[in-house]
């Protein structure tokens, strides 16, 4: 049967691919997870050479970025999780020095304050979005699950320090994926339900004072959602333009490298955070479904990667990255789609750009380091 | 770690990760359900529509420019306006090698090699769809030589754009200024949603004063193309219900200005050759007639744009034809303030109409041996004040002076509206300075204690000397208020701004500073003996310009060049020119009904009555409508 195959494969025994596999579990590397990722990339780069105009410059620039990821990837899968777990507050600690660091020197760059540059350039903030969860699973490592009320006080200052510090600099979308990652540790961890709609009770006057602090472009995305029309040329032309891609792609689309919306530049950012509609209007509904399910094969193994690892540490780390993956699928289409406010959220592994691709691929070297290090305990 | 903490369950712990972790993937699933519903919704149930929107027919929204108002004189005559004209643009994004680009286009002549930096920046600074323009006017050859080269350049084309032309440019460069290419610092303090295509800002003069009634509002334009990006007439299809409507650009607003053409060109003949200014304006109304500088510029330059090389050209000419002499030339005013010293004099009771003093050709302070001089060496013999002001006696005033004191001096200046600014509609001026005890003790500290003012200090002020200085824009605003007998309108250039869709205008209404109050049998005595500075048989001006047909009262002044920069590079002849006194006259007319206030500073020019008075005679001959028959 189709469907109990494809559970074997989440689960990591397909039939052995031989040598291959042996080569694999010899260099800490998780099979099902590789293929997956490889997957999503080739589709990925393939929607991106069209989306940059046929340039090979531009493809071959990614393709080094991803051959970076990807190294970075393997060195991390050979850190054991122990190994992380000592180092995560010192790494915690140094994240949120380069963050204040960014926030009194860093570069401006497109009206934002992201950059550090230290002979290369980078967004510090790229960092929280992995030492956050682990600061926070490593805190829970050694206590009582589900944490006490005192412990959540603790939990939430690690979440909500680099999150203000972020979202300030503004960065929105990456604010919200750091406190995402966070607060997924916290629930994966037992946070009572009955706390979890409380917060939600408790988010709405949140959301006023959001609101309130919010920069002015921010809020106009918000306004732009409600009616894209009312500033067709600014943030609502995006939405605009996207939904017409999308929309007009059908269930096959009009072929690859044929997309007129792409091709004649009315959609903007296509080649980043717009990516998604490129696809599907040369790719149609069955491509992003194609896509889609890709990102839920590679989501799954990674919960059942979390599901088998031995330690609080690791299990929570694991489901937060996982789960974190799924967020930023979400919040990308979604506002590729229309259905959230544009928060500048690429769409993984697949947007161009190199740091958040680092990053991503970072956090699968920690789900296969999780995976091939945990000593096989009787259950 | 506390002993007595909890155990930790693992067990426990472990079924509670794994039912949270099936409760997030259920969560999950949803939230993904949510995404699927939506592109089924999109590519699925409105698929038609959105295919109509984007298969037959393609809709860019853009951005329409409006039209800059036109800057006319008081006649109506076109001082600024727009010419349809092609430039040169690059699209950052289609272009591969940027620095090649450049180069090649540099090799063929389209830009200069020194322009390659600044041009790369701008490429790189902006959106990188946004065309940056390289060139903003191509000559008919230009266009012909890079229609055969185009295909070596992709992502490098002309467009047609309308350019700002000023007709009369040279004429009229200080008055009106004139717009450049929009810069990062410009969009910083406009509205750049409202400057969305367009190119150019104004930099200087009214361009830059009136620049919100001018530029108009931005419009947009849903701009068809096939699929092969060309554009397509609009009218021919049928879906645009869909897309937001057209939105016609607004026109900038006209601005009318109160110079004459005619009299700027007579200001501009009469400085040929020149370095000066001259201002001349409606003294019951503050208008001004004509403001000029020489030397001049040509604004088209900055319109059209200039390359490096020629800005330079421009920036370090030793007579820096782009200062504006009129509004920010600032010189010892001489003589010319001996009117407004002489009423200060006469109302204060520092003299009377009948006291005289004997002009020996110097002055001395009582206990010192120091001489102040007259400019006549002989001396004026015995004078009062009509004849100290007709043949400018320098002696009576340094005299009368140490009466008068620098406190009443400081206060009726400023009343003529000297050392602070005019209140001209157009900002940049220079405030000038009257000096006073105040004065001198901020600026010249002196070890602690305060530096006083002294008695020799207010002999040199008393003739316009020392450290006083004003711009002509002053001078011509200070006649103005003896003309008026003490009413002193601010000066304003923008007459009027009309609507350019409706023609309706909006005049500027003229607007007063305080009254300056005097005994009119003292401003009846200031005025006739200004009459006789001209008309008088021994006036310093009437060798000069005794003969003209109406009643004119003026005063001339001679200003000391006290320095010469040290490091500019002239040869002999140059330094020994550039060292002679500057020249001075103000003047208005006719007496009775004044119409006309001039005030005319030639720099280097000598002697005020004859080579300033001369000129600020043209202008009124040219005013008033009177063919001088000694040209």
């Amino acid at each position: 049967m189709r469907l109990s195959e494809t559970q074997r494969l989440i689960a990591g025994k397909a039939p052995p691919l031989g040598d291959f596999s042996a080569l694999l579990r010899k260099l800490n590397i998780d099979g099902p997870l590789l293929g997956g990722l490889f997957l999503i990339c080739v589709l990925g780069l393939a929607v991106l050479y069209s989306a940059v105009g046929e340039s090979m410059r531009l493809l071959i620039n990614q393709l080094i970025r991803l051959g970076i990821a990807v190294v970075g990837m393997m060195i991390i899968a050979q850190i054991s999780p122990d190994f992380m777990r000592r180092w995560t507050p010192a790494g915690f600690a140094v994240g949120l020095i380069l963050l204040i660091l960014v926030k009194v020197v860093g570069d401006v760059g497109q009206g934002a304050q992201r950059w550090l540059d230290f002979g290369i350039r980078f967004q510090p903030s790229e960092i929280m979005k992995l030492a956050v969860p682990m600061m926070a699973a490593w805190f829970l490592h050694d206590r009582q699950i589900p944490p006490k009320p005192g412990a959540l006080l603790i939990l939430a200052v690690i979440i909500v320090v680099p999150t203000l510090l972020i979202a300030s600099q503004p960065d929105l979308g990456t604010s919200l994926l750091v406190a995402a990652s966070g607060i997924i540790v916290i629930i994966l961890a037992g946070l009572p339900i009955k706390v979890m709609l409380g917060l939600a009770v408790l988010s709405i006057p949140g959301a006023y004072g959001l609101w309130q602090v919010m920069e002015d472009y921010q809020r106009q995305r918000v306004l732009t959602l409600i009616d894209p029309t009312s500033d067709p040329l600014g943030a609502g032309y995006n939405i605009i333009q996207s939904k017409i891609a999308i929309g007009s792609g059908g269930l096959f689309g009009k072929g690859w490298t044929n997309g007129s919306q792409a091709r004649l530049e009315y959609l903007p950012e296509r080649d980043t955070d717009f990516i998604f509609a490129v696809m599907g209007e040369e790719l149609g509904l069955l491509g992003l479904l194609t896509l889609l399910a890709l990102y839920v094969f590679v989501i799954a193994r990674g919960l059942y990667v979390a599901m088998q690892a031995p330690d609080t540490y690791s299990r929570l780390l694991a489901g937060s990255i996982s789960l974190t993956f799924f967020v930023y699928v979400f919040v990308n289409t979604a506002m590729v789609t229309g259905l959230v406010p544009v928060v500048g959220v690429p769409l993984p592994l697949v947007s161009f750009g190199g740091t958040s691709m680092v990053t991503l691929m970072a956090g699968f070297g920690i789900l296969m380091s999780i995976h091939s290090h945990r000593k096989l305990l009787p259950h | 770690m506390d002993l007595f903490a909890p155990i930790k369950d693992h067990h426990s712990e472990r079924r509670l990760f794994v039912h949270r972790v099936a409760f997030a993937g259920v969560v999950a699933l949803l939230m993904l359900g949510l995404v699927i519903a939506r592109l089924v919704q999109l590519q699925v149930y409105d698929y038609e529509s959105f295919a109509e929107q984007s298969e037959g027919n393609r809709f860019r929204l853009q951005a329409v420019p409006p039209i800059r108002g036109l800057i006319l004189d008081r006649k109506g005559r076109v001082l600024a306006e727009n010419l349809p004209a092609y430039q040169l643009e690059l699209i950052p994004e289609q272009v591969d090698d940027l620095d090649d680009t450049l180069a090649r286009l540099a090799a063929i002549d389209l830009i200069e090699e020194d322009d390659i930096d600044r041009l790369r920046e701008l490429s790189r600074s902006g959106p990188r769809f946004k065309p940056v323009t390289l060139k903003l006017r191509l000559t008919d050859e230009e266009i012909a030589n890079f229609a055969i080269e185009r295909p070596r350049f992709p992502g490098v084309d002309f467009q047609p754009r309308l350019v700002r032309h000023y007709p009369h440019g040279e004429a009229v460069a200080h008055a009106v200024g004139y717009v450049g290419a929009l810069s990062q610092s410009d969009l910083q303090r406009l509205d750049a949603s409202n400057y969305v295509g367009t190119a150019h800002t104004g930099k200087t003069g009214v361009e830059n004063a009136r620049e919100s009634f001018l530029h108009g509002d931005v419009g947009y334009r849903n701009v068809v193309t096939n699929a092969l990006g060309r554009q397509l007439p609009t009218d021919s299809n049928e879906a645009l219900e869909t897309l937001p409507e057209d939105e016609v650009p607004v026109p900038g607003e006209n601005v009318y200005l109160s110079i004459d053409l005619d009299l700027q060109l007579v200001a501009q003949k009469a400085l040929e050759g020149r370095r000066g200014s001259i201002v001349a304006m409606d003294p019951w109304t503050g208008e001004i007639l004509a403001l000029y500088s020489a030397p001049s510029f040509d604004p088209n330059l900055f319109a059209v744009g200039m390359s490096t090389s020629q800005f330079d050209s421009l920036q370090d000419d030793p007579d820096r034809p782009l200062f504006n002499r009129a509004l920010r030339g600032i010189y010892p005013p001489g003589s010319t303030i001996k009117p407004m010293i002489g009423l200060a004099a006469l109302e204060v009771g520092a003299t009377n109409l009948r006291h005289t003093t004997m002009c020996l050709g110097y002055f001395s302070l009582p206990g010192s041996d120091r001489r102040y001089r007259d400019w006549k060496p002989e001396g004026h013999g015995e004078v009062n004040l009509h004849e100290a002001i007709a043949q400018s006696c320098d002696v009576y005033f340094y005299e009368v002076s140490q009466v008068l004191g620098i406190d009443h001096m400081h206060d009726y200046l400023t009343r003529f509206g000297l050392g602070s600014p005019s209140g001209y509609d157009v900002p940049g001026e220079h405030r000038g300075l009257v000096p006073s005890r105040e004065w001198k003790a901020r600026n010249f500290p002196r070890e602690g204690r305060q530096n006083d003012w002294y008695d020799g200090e207010t002999v040199n002020a008393s003739i316009g000397q020392g450290y006083m200085i004003a711009t002509p824009l002053q001078l011509a605003t200070a006649v103005s208020a003896i003309a008026t007998r003490g009413e002193r309108y601010l000066p304003r250039i923008v007459a009027a701004t009309e609507n350019s869709m409706t023609g309706s205008r909006k005049l500027m209404r003229p607007a007063r500073a305080d009254r300056i109050d005097a005994q009119n049998y003292h401003w009846d005595a200031i005025i006739e003996s200004m009459r006789d500075v001209v008309h008088g048989i021994r006036g310093s001006a009437y060798p000069y310009i005794g003969d003209v047909a109406y009643q004119m009262a003026g005063k001339s002044g001679t200003a000391q060049v006290f320095s010469v920069a040290q490091d500019d590079e002239y040869d002999e002849d140059e330094i020994e020119e550039r060292l002679r006194d500057h020249a001075l006259f103000v003047s208005f007319a006719p007496i009775d009904d004044p119409r006309i206030a001039v005030a005319v500073i030639v720099e280097n020019g000598s002697s005020g009555s004859r080579v300033a008075a001369p000129i600020a005679r043209q202008i009124t001959d040219a005013w008033l409508g009177i063919n001088d028959a000694t040209q």
